[in-house]
């Protein structure tokens, strides 16, 4: 098959094991483009460094250790769990059970023993609902008459 | 010179703005009539106003007037006339003067609908608007001026200014910029003005959400009053937001169509808290709770789409060192800032008569689960939220570290990228829950429902759900968040079909009617329920969509000859040539024929290229796309041999069913069309209907 003729082509390592390292490390000089799909003159020469570094025997952890030693923890795709970090990790679960409790409490606090009046919505209710917005606008229209 | 009077009608707009804002002040204070009638009139004096602005930038961008800077910017002679047009939003000034414009077309059309019985509302609604506008008319006045031109003075340098400085004369250019690539693209043409249109008609809820506060009318009129623009927002935002997707995967060329980008989570932060919105005030109006939770939402809503413009267009956030630098971002933040402070402490001051009129019965009940629902939008904001400020803080806390060195350690003010794999290791989870309620809480009643009373109405869309499990299995997936992914669509899709099924089938016993116009006059007796539910379909066509890319997406890249091919799972790709060539207005194209073979047979040919743009010198890949509903083949040009081109590079990638993310976004439009289709039943009457409904689902 022609394939294989292709693939023994291939520099080695192959552009797919390059890209494999590349796509969990950014751009260091563009904002938010990962590496592996940076179409920059300076990426793909990154790209190529990578290949070297992958032909010289490293791993994917030294290549990436190297790559933040070089431009620093921006290069890589998520903040290293470290320091001050720690809270891009802690407060969106944080967050998220808080807002399940705060929930719960309302629920169960809105949850009285007032069901069986409650089950049936009648005409109190609903006059009810009306009045206070009600009251309100006439004190408001006295409040006005009265100051003129 | 038409740049003066663009200027000079921006001018007299702002005073116009002020003045309507003062006169609706006054107006609602005194309670003159007349007063409140002439911010109304000032208030309708802003869109034609601002049209003339509009319409003289769109002139001078048409005409190549490169003394203006930024038709300069964005702009070339060897664009076509619509680019030149659409350049109006293609660059941050001109942006905000669209902004502008679109918002007062949009607060002039709320001021003309009949204000009879809501007349207490109408100062303060334009008391808002044009608070708004004339900020966003500011900021085009003294810092975004878009008509600003070159000037060259004697000793050869040459200066920006609105005005003619003493002993310069104009300066006018040969050609322009043009406009940025990126932003050559049907999906990028009309993607802005979309989300802009989104962007602006959430501000008339806000307006009326202020009205109601400020007046006392806190009962659930303001809703139902703004119900339709609401709707009408969100779908301008959503449509907006999958136009962007649609561009990214189009033109950015790394096989996605979201890449958690800052500029792409703030367009999207707004359309989450707006959703939840959308949801949580069908329970204030239909059992008076929540009322101070809506007031929030909305506020929260308002300040996200202010600050979602700022992100979009200005990327200030990028860099503390940006921001502090640009007269822009303060502005904005202190606008943010005072408007969702002023706007809290009014829900504050009428915080009791915002208490709910009833008390929630049931935890399985039509409203527990709607609470569960805003848990879980506004669950999926914080997230975000948190991913978009982290690395700004980070790096701002950095400069606390260098002021205190025992604090230096912890804050070291390193910049960090907050990427994909961030987000995505979190928001699976809230999704998931949002597919899961889509697929109860239409089965759940008001008030009443019971796990007993679901479980009796879910457990034959469920069992045909876990059917689908099984064949799934059975068809060799493996994959547990696959499988779990999947279940839940169908679940939903089952649940929905089988509600749209109950009724129209008691409709057709009970009237006698058949079953396609029982049907049809079911959707038309509830619109917005049955809208939702066809709006929910569509989510859940789009969640297959993000299933089969995000989870089964493949790809390969490598370097063939002429007549050499790669394969990537059932697929080969074959190089057939490339050419290189100059166009007219001003690329110079490499273009690669490639045929494609699935399973051995030949399927057709593309065409993926590279365009470089010698104005702006920038270059942008445009994938070869091969799209059917069972999955996209998609092939990047990424190098070639510039003289035999004998030799080239592909990046291929296989994205299962992503087209259906495309093709679920035209069904929540459809869904969303059906939900704001005006009603024949005149206003009074939905009103009236303040009896909390008792549905049975």
């Amino acid at each position: 098959m022609l394939v294989e003729a292709v693939s023994a082509q291939q520099p080695t390592p192959s552009d797919d094991q390059v890209n494999q390292i590349a796509k969990q490390l950014y751009c260091p000089v563009c904002e938010n483009i990962p590496l592996d799909v940076c179409p920059t003159t300076a990426c793909a020469q990154w790209r190529e460094l990578i290949r070297e570094k992958l032909a010289d025997g490293w791993t994917e952890q030294q290549i990436k250790d190297y790559f933040v030693l070089q431009y620093g923890d921006r290069v890589l795709g998520t903040p290293p769990a470290k320091g001050i970090n720690w809270l891009v990790y802690l407060v969106p679960p944080i967050a998220i059970l808080a807002g399940v409790y705060i929930l719960f409490r309302a629920i169960r606090s809105w949850k009285r023993p007032v069901q069986t009046d409650n089950m049936t919505p009648n005409d109190s209710e609903v006059a009810q609902i009306a009045d206070p917005a009600q009251d309100e606008y006439i004190n408001r229209l006295e409040e006005e008459i009265r100051k003129r | 010179m038409v740049a003066n009077l663009g200027y000079a009608t921006l001018i007299i707009t702002f005073l116009v703005s002020i003045y309507g804002v003062i006169a609706a002040y006054l107006g609602a204070r005194r309670n003159s009539y007349a007063l409140v009638e002439s911010a109304r009139n000032a208030m309708l004096l802003t869109f034609p106003l601002l049209t003339i602005t509009a319409l003289s930038m769109i002139y001078l961008l048409i005409n190549g007037h490169y003394e203006v800077q930024y038709v300069t910017e964005v702009t070339s002679n060897s664009m076509p006339l619509y680019l030149k047009i659409t350049a109006l939003w293609g660059g941050q000034a001109g942006s905000l003067l669209f902004w502008s414009w679109l918002m007062s077309a949009f607060a002039s059309a709320v001021t003309l609908r009949k204000w009879d019985r809501d007349r207490e509302f109408l100062p303060w609604v334009i008391l808002v608007s044009l608070i708004t506008l004339a900020f966003f008319l500011i900021l085009s006045i003294f810092v975004e001026n878009p008509f600003i031109s070159f000037w060259h003075s004697p000793t050869g340098s040459i200066t920006t200014a609105m005005f003619q400085p003493a002993g310069t004369s104009l300066f006018i250019p040969q050609d322009g910029n043009g406009l940025n690539p990126l932003l050559r693209h049907p999906g990028m043409i009309i993607h802005p003005p979309m989300l802009y249109l989104g962007f602006v008609a959430f501000i008339i809820p806000y307006a009326f959400a202020m009205a109601a506060l400020v007046t006392g009318r806190t009962d659930a009129r303001w809703i139902r009053l703004t119900r339709r623009w609401t709707i009408v927002a969100w779908v301008f935002l959503s449509l907006g937001l999958v136009l962007g997707m649609r561009w990214a995967y189009d033109v950015l060329g790394w096989g996605g169509y979201w890449g958690w980008d800052p500029v792409e989570n703030s367009a999207f932060m707004p359309w989450l808290i707006g959703t939840a919105f959308l949801h949580s005030v069908i329970v204030q109006e239909k059992r008076g709770m929540l009322k101070q939770w809506n007031m929030v939402l909305i506020i929260l809503t308002y300040d996200l789409v202010i600050f979602g413009t700022f992100l979009t267009r200005s990327g200030v956030l990028s860099s503390v060192h940006a921001f502090a630098q640009s007269a822009i971002g303060p502005l904005f933040f202190g606008f943010i800032g005072v408007t969702f402070i002023t706007s809290m402490i009014l829900v504050i001051y009428r915080w009791d008569e915002l208490k709910s009129e009833v008390e929630m019965t049931s935890w399985f009940s039509r409203e527990a689960l709607f609470l569960l629902n805003n848990l879980l939008f506004f669950g999926l904001f914080i997230v975000i939220f948190w991913g978009v400020i982290f690395p700004v803080l980070s790096e701002a806390l950095g400069i606390l570290g260098q002021k205190i060195p025992s604090l230096s350690g912890i804050f070291t003010g390193q910049k960090v990228t907050v990427g994909p794999q961030w987000y995505e290791g979190i928001v699976w989870l809230p999704f998931a829950g949002l597919l899961l309620l889509m697929g109860i809480a239409p089965l759940s009643s008001w008030q009443y429902s019971t796990a007993k009373t679901i479980g009796r109405a879910m457990w034959k869309p469920a069992l045909a759900s876990l059917l689908v499990v099984i064949g799934l299995v059975l068809f060799g997936f493996r994959s547990l968040p696959a499988i779990l992914g999947f279940w839940l669509c169908a679940f939903v899709v089952f649940v929905t079909l089988y509600e749209f099924w109950r009724a129209a089938w008691a409709r057709h016993h009970a009237r006698n009617e058949n079953l396609l116009a029982a049907f049809w006059y079911m959707i038309g007796k509830n619109r917005r329920r049955y809208g939702g539910y066809i709006v929910h379909l569509g989510m859940i066509l789009m969640a297959i969509g993000i299933l089969g890319i995000e989870l089964f997406q493949e790809e390969t890249q490598g370097t063939i000859p002429q007549g050499g091919q790669i394969t990537l799972g059932q697929y080969a790709v074959k190089f057939d040539s490339l050419a290189v060539f100059d166009t007219a207005d001003g690329r110079n194209v490499a273009r690669a024929v490639v045929s494609v073979y699935k399973d051995g047979k030949y399927i057709g040919d593309l065409y993926p290229r590279r365009d470089y743009y010698y104005e702006s010198q920038q270059p942008m890949t445009i994938a070869g796309v091969r799209s059917t509903p069972e999955d996209d083949l998609y092939v990047l040009l990424v190098d070639w041999q510039p003289l035999s081109t004998s030799a080239a590079t592909f990046k291929i990638y296989h994205n299962p069913l992503v087209w259906w993310l495309w093709f679920g976004s035209m069904v929540f439009i459809l869904g969303s069309v059906v939900a704001a289709w005006p009603s024949k039943e005149p206003e009074v009457v939905m009103s009236s209907r303040a009896i909390p409904e008792t549905t049975k689902a």
